[in-house]
């Protein structure tokens, strides 16, 4: 969504934030909330910024990203290969689209005891996770990306003498990117947010277990200051993802 | 397809025969070849129904999740459908407190369950408020975006024949919004589902997140995967339950 934006907005918006730091500094006063469960700004941000000028958080942050990139990858090079092996035929379509849909709407965290189960607290489970809940957009954009190619393209470079390698390479690709690379762009965002899900129900390290057991240790400001860095990363996967997808989608064109 | 002859057997039985065909994979698999710690034939987890039924206290569990996932899903609509109307209505506001909306729709919600436990306890209460933080936003955005797709002439036409505020809301804005009030029930039902289970898997004295543990560390996988399976039906009965009425309730505005 696009906004216009115009000085009113801005102006009401930053007194939004600073009525919520404002907010946030009263309420932590003596005699506020219990500082174990809100502590004041200023520790929060002391420690937000430690973590972004000192390496304390690097090994934590290295466990999560290459669980993250494995996942992804994992599931976009399984995703990309089932879909394009099942838009080759009309018929395979017709029978794995909704099984796919289907399963996708089943919430697949509920699997994640089942992989503690099979593959420990270690990033095994967390990647299992993030591959099985980043695979399913993937799959499925794919399949919907490559079967709905108009078909009057496909028709013209066929009667121009087009084999399948230039039909694939020419046709399909350029036509279905848009929409494959969507799916990957949710991909690599789920993924990220189910490994930091799964590293906060059980886990050995990594982000999401830092904030818990700073939460167990009642480590209060220590832990608003990851859940910000985590906050951040969130944004700036977000914006890198979503740069990168109209990137490749003007290139494309 | 070849032009010529249709395939052997419709989609829809071919897909049944997928499935079956999975299973008969995974029952043959588990029985010759898993270790019967970690992975156990799907006839063994059918079985294991029984016990997960003949349990009062998983059934209650389950009862508590149900109960949890209705109540978090009710709030996030009705919350959301208030605020989604009161932000999306005028464009002044929709312009100020749009953005900050879905800047918190973007945060990632699982480093803050540690939050909610602390400030709500470790009962269903913190479950309830974690669905409703995941369900909440999708209902707001869907609304906004329902209210965005009202025509300014009917809005102009109704006024300018003489209609009130409450005319106006009732005869053009409240049918106009039914489409997108069932979008964002449907995906809000996924986010409350989602925070739910997250949150119940997080931590749980009683809940369903305390039996999936209890049976992983004990290593009993039919009762896990009986579990899993009645909790998987329960989230496609809910979801495909908004789903039915989304499509029953879009039809007349596409005519």
């Amino acid at each position: 969504m696009k906004f216009k934006m115009r000085w009113p907005q801005r102006l009401i918006q930053l007194g939004v934030l600073i009525a919520v730091l404002g907010l946030w500094y009263w309420a932590t006063l003596p005699g506020g909330i219990n500082q174990l469960l809100l502590p004041p700004p200023a520790p929060v941000f002391r420690n937000f910024w430690n973590l972004l000028t000192t390496s304390s958080i690097w090994p934590d942050l290295a466990v999560t990203v290459r669980e993250w990139v494995t996942a992804f990858f994992i599931a976009a090079v399984g995703g990309c290969t089932l879909g394009y092996v099942i838009s080759r035929s009309a018929y395979a379509v017709r029978v794995f689209d909704p099984l796919l849909a289907g399963i996708y709407s089943i919430p697949a965290i509920l699997l994640f005891p089942l992989y503690l189960l099979f593959f420990g607290l270690g990033p095994g489970s967390k990647i299992a996770i993030g591959t099985t809940i980043a695979f399913f957009p993937v799959v499925l954009n794919t399949i919907a990306g490559l079967s709905y190619v108009d078909k009057a393209y496909i028709t013209a470079a066929r009667s121009m003498g087009a084999n399948d390698a230039q039909l694939f390479w020419s046709v399909m690709l350029p036509a279905a990117f848009p929409v494959v690379l969507t799916g990957l762009r949710l991909g690599c965002i789920v993924a990220f947010l189910s490994i930091l899900g799964g590293e906060t129900i059980s886990s050995l390290a990594g982000l999401g277990h830092r904030i818990v057991s700073l939460a167990e240790n009642m480590e209060s400001a220590q832990m608003f200051g990851n859940i910000l860095f985590a906050v951040l990363m969130a944004f700036i996967i977000n914006g890198v993802v979503s740069y990168v997808e109209a990137r490749g989608r003007r290139g494309m064109q | 397809m070849n032009g010529r002859r249709g395939p052997l057997v419709s989609p829809g039985v071919a897909r049944i025969f997928a499935i079956i065909l999975l299973f008969v994979i995974w029952e043959v698999g588990a029985r010759f070849y898993a270790d019967p710690l970690f992975l156990c034939p799907p006839s063994q987890a059918v079985v294991a129904l029984k016990h997960i039924f003949a349990d009062p206290k998983i059934v209650n569990a389950i009862r508590v999740t149900i109960y949890e996932v209705v109540t978090a899903f009710l709030l996030s609509v009705s919350v959301g459908m208030v605020i989604g109307l009161a932000v999306g209505l005028q464009g002044f506001t929709k312009s100020t407190i749009l953005p900050i909306i879905l800047l918190l729709y973007a945060t990632p919600q699982a480093t803050i369950l540690p939050l909610f436990v602390l400030s709500f306890g470790i009962g269903p209460a913190a479950k309830i408020a974690f669905g409703v933080s995941h369900g909440i936003f999708p209902v707001i955005v869907t609304t906004v975006a329902g209210v965005q797709n009202l025509r300014p002439h009917l809005l102009t036409a109704a006024r300018s024949m003489g209609a009130s505020r409450v005319q106006v809301f009732t005869s053009i804005v409240f049918p106009h919004m039914i489409p997108s009030f069932f979008t964002g029930m449907r995906l809000g039902m996924t986010a409350v589902l989602l925070g739910v289970l997250l949150a119940e898997l997080y931590v749980s004295t009683a809940g369903i997140g305390f039996y999936t543990r209890l049976f992983a560390e004990s290593f009993a996988p039919p009762d896990l995967f009986a579990l899993i399976a009645v909790l998987a039906a329960i989230a496609v009965t809910l979801n495909e339950l908004c789903r039915t009425m989304e499509r029953r309730f879009s039809r007349w505005h596409a005519a």
